[in-house]
């Protein structure tokens, strides 16, 4: 991400974050426009943390620009079992990360722009800071067909989703962040959006899916940095301020302290998996074993990400019941996770009988159990 | 200043008609501690606030109070709560953070608005809660409700200078009635504590460090010294005030204050899998053995062939040449490579010399082994070993990683022990344990003391008549 750097000073932001006096950048009162250099979806929600937490949105309201490389963010709130295939994820190295802010599960990448608007409580208004995105998208292309709807989404041609908004709301600060798809890579989207766990019961927020379009499609001389730049257009006509963006390194405690604390926190497994809302796995899996196949049926309920309750309906003596009761009493507390499964099998597999047939058996089960995590 | 003077005087009489209402008013003037940038001034939004929220009813000791779910904004009327931050019992302050609510897509941060002891949750989890309606019960301690900024109620041997100059710093201390108890029964003014909490608050924990630097301390401790503030200063914003440099008397004794408790938790997953593994070894016969090595010359053949193995992307440490030296050794004693059935009956001789490497991770002692050493070249195990410990420090070790081990090392050496007796790792019958190297004194054949590279190796052997030597 090469950001023209004629446009574009890079300072320290304790120059901008003091409260404007006389003779200090007169002109820069009512708004700030800041854009982050890091593409790690941590350090970006940190900043927008650190920005709610610790600044004075009184005198000046904040528009912070950040694009991320390849992360699925969900929601405060959400289930990320049910909102996106973990495995693939895995797989292909995407972060995966939970906002403090709620609605639903939306795919990043470069193509991707995100947009905050920081006010004070009192100030926050979403369908103005969307009108103001609208705004500067018609006067780039006037022939562009795009709106806002009730649920505070932006349709292209009254039909695609090209951005999709959040919320979060603090004592006395407040931020409003939405997404625009750019140049998104919508064929990973797609796929990593679309869980393949079943039996999934949980009071979690859900997603509502959307038939989304990139705005590159519709006009190719559409880029990221086109666009960024025509909504911090818009952003300083209204605030009546510069167009100047503020770029600002998400790692500098110079600048902002305690933001590496922030992102650290917001990578620990305990948020991002272990704030899911409790939820209840009820399933079954066919296992296919020396030309029998056989039907096995789980139940487990999992509370801060942890397994609660554990059930295993296995067929009569398939695995020795002692064994089997090994097998949940020890994943009983553990993290749902395929990870920490593993260790936790392959050491119990150490005190098992050495007979290669029930080794056999053993590990067809857990490998099974470890897929519906 | 002048101008907060009055407008302090005139919320203090405001406070002496609200009894139910904490009105942080004009003495919220946030002082400007170095760690943030920005300036908070708030009082301007507070002193307006307090007005909408004046009431006149009197308070008695310990009132319940209704705290209404306030206004959301943008017309909305009904919320689904989704987490409590706290539970009924619990004591909270003006703005802790009592629960979060969604609506749509905003997820809003309810806080409090009283200090006090929650007794009553309005709502469960996902349930909805109407806007104006009661969201938790709050039981008010109206002694410290009337003043709450202030110290000067709670800390009683202050004298009236000092709570004027604390007044005149405008530093408003958040701390929860707990910790301001603490500290009136230590004797500790609020203002002489760092707060570590968020919003600079004071914890138990900073009464605590404080008392424990005051005993501890033979002369009076320097002012720098004492109040370290928790966060780089920037260049823009003063210093943290230099006035705080008060003589701090020395006490003889003082009793400490210690609230900690036993704490009780079951052993579960991993930690109790383990706990079976360990049981099981030491069921097993065996005897241990140890030597001393000298690796002075392995030293310098490492040191030669570093370089070579970075050109390859390979990081070479001494375990692929242990590892390697152990399977020769396998070969030789292939006793040491194999499993004993559950009655110790029949002993299995494995072919292949799977040879584990115990490693400390996050999810902690986790062996996952190289396959195959016995057609390996030290090259290739330290190529093996290299991607065995990223994948074990990303916690991402696979089964095939994790199983099948037919001998096990183990290097204590890198945390810098020098000896240790390893557990066997079942279904193995042996483990060899590696401590640090020392450089020690030693002689050579011709009688001559000479720097030598020492190292101490432990093994558990199972137990045979005629034991080798590995």
């Amino acid at each position: 991400m090469v950001l023209q750097s004629s446009l574009k000073n890079c300072f320290q932001l304790s120059c901008i974050l003091q409260v404007p006096k006389a003779g200090f950048r007169s002109t820069a009162s009512g708004g700030l426009i800041i854009q982050s250099t890091s593409n790690d979806v941590y350090q970006n929600l940190a900043v927008e943390d650190w920005i709610h937490d610790h600044m004075n949105l009184e005198k000046r309201q904040v528009l912070f620009l950040w694009r991320n490389s390849p992360a699925v963010v969900i929601g405060r709130h959400q289930n990320p079992w049910q909102e996106c295939n973990l495995r693939l994820l895995r797989q292909k190295n995407i972060k995966l990360a939970r906002r403090r802010s709620g609605g639903g599960t939306v795919y990043h990448d470069l193509g991707n722009i995100n947009l905050t608007f920081f006010t004070t409580r009192k100030k926050h208004e979403r369908m103005e800071n969307l009108k103001l995105v609208v705004k500067a998208l018609k006067a780039l292309r006037p022939q562009l067909d795009v709106h806002v709807t009730d649920r505070y989404d932006i349709l292209l041609d009254r039909q695609y989703k090209i951005s999709g908004t959040a919320a979060k709301l603090g004592r006395t600060a407040a931020y409003h962040h939405c997404t625009l798809l750019c140049s998104t890579d919508k064929f990973v989207l797609s796929s990593v959006l679309k869980s393949p766990y079943k039996g999934l019961k949980s009071n979690a927020t859900p997603s509502v899916p959307a038939s989304v379009k990139n705005l590159f499609e519709e006009d190719p001389s559409l880029t990221c940095e086109v666009l960024l730049d025509a909504i911090a257009e818009e952003y300083a006509t209204q605030h009546q301020i510069d167009h100047h963006i503020n770029l600002i390194n998400p790692a500098d405690e110079t600048v902002l302290p305690g933001i590496n604390n922030k992102a650290k926190e917001l990578q620990t497994w305990e948020w991002v998996y272990g704030k899911t809302p409790k939820f209840n796995v009820s399933t079954h899996f066919n296992i296919a074993y020396k030309d029998s196949v056989l039907d096995v049926k789980v139940d487990m309920d999992v509370k801060h990400g942890r397994i609660e309750v554990c059930n295993i309906d296995l067929p009569q003596q398939w695995l020795p019941p002692a064994l089997c009761s090994e097998l949940v009493k020890s994943l009983t507390g553990n993290k749902f996770c395929p990870n920490e499964t593993t260790v936790l099998v392959t050491t119990l597999l150490r005190t098992c009988p050495q007979d290669g047939d029930l080794q056999s058996r053993w590990n067809l089960l857990c490998e099974n159990m470890k897929m519906l995590m | 200043m002048a101008a907060l003077g009055a407008v302090r005087s005139s919320g203090r009489a405001a406070r002496r008609l609200v009894c139910i209402q904490r009105v942080r008013s004009c003495s919220s003037v946030r002082f400007i501690k170095s760690k943030y940038v920005c300036v908070f001034d708030k009082s301007a939004l507070k002193f307006s606030h307090q007005q909408r929220l004046f009431r006149t009813s009197a308070v008695s000791r310990g009132q319940i109070v209704q705290f209404k779910l306030s206004d959301i904004g943008e017309g909305i009327t009904e919320v689904t709560v989704k987490e409590w931050y706290i539970k009924e019992g619990d004591s909270v302050s003006q703005f802790d953070s009592i629960c979060e609510v969604q609506s749509d897509k905003a997820s809003v941060t309810i806080t409090s608005r009283y200090d006090g002891i929650i007794r009553k949750l309005h709502y469960s989890l996902d349930e909805i809660a109407y806007v104006g309606k009661p969201l938790v019960d709050i039981e008010i301690d109206a002694s410290k409700g009337v003043a709450p900024a202030e110290d000067v109620v709670e800390a009683p041997p202050m004298s009236h200078e000092e709570h004027t100059h604390q007044e005149i710093k405008g530093h408003k201390t958040l701390a929860t009635p707990a910790v301001r108890r603490l500290a009136m029964e230590n004797n500790i003014k609020l203002s002489e504590i760092v707060g570590t909490g968020k919003d600079n608050r004071i914890l138990k924990e900073d009464i605590l460090n404080y008392l424990a630097k005051q005993t501890g301390a033979i002369l009076p401790p320097s002012p720098k010294a004492e109040i370290i503030p928790p966060f780089p200063k920037s260049e823009t914003v003063p210093a943290p005030p230099k006035d705080k440099a008060h003589k701090i008397p020395v006490p003889v004794s003082r009793p400490i204050v210690f609230s900690g408790k036993d704490k009780t938790e079951p052993i579960t997953g991993f930690h109790k899998a383990m706990v079976k593994t360990m049981s099981a070894a030491l069921k097993i016969p065996h005897f241990g053995y140890c030597d001393e090595i000298d690796l002075t010359e392995l030293v310098q053949l490492r040191e030669e062939l570093k370089p070579l193995a970075q050109i390859r992307g390979v990081k070479l440490s001494f375990m692929p040449f242990f590892i390697k030296a152990a399977s020769l050794g396998l070969l030789q004693y292939p006793i040491l490579n194999a499993s004993l059935d559950e009655n110790c009956q029949n002993v299995t001789y494995k072919a292949s010399h799977n040879i584990g490497v115990a490693m400390d991770t996050e999810q902690g002692l986790i062996v996952p082994n190289v396959k195959n050493v016995q057609v390996c070249s030290v090259f290739e195990i330290a190529s093996e070993l290299n991607r065995l410990q990223s994948l074990g420090s990303a916690g991402q070790l696979g089964t095939t990683e994790l199983t099948g081990g037919t001998f096990t090392l183990s290097n204590i050496g890198t945390i810098g022990g020098t000896y240790t007796k390893p557990v066997i790792l079942p279904p193995e019958v042996a483990i060899g344990a590696l401590g640090k190297i020392q450089v020690l004194p030693r002689f050579n054949g011709k009688g001559e003391v000479f720097k030598a590279r020492i190292m101490n190796i432990h093994q558990k052997l199972p137990l045979q008549e005629h034991s080798p030597k590995l």
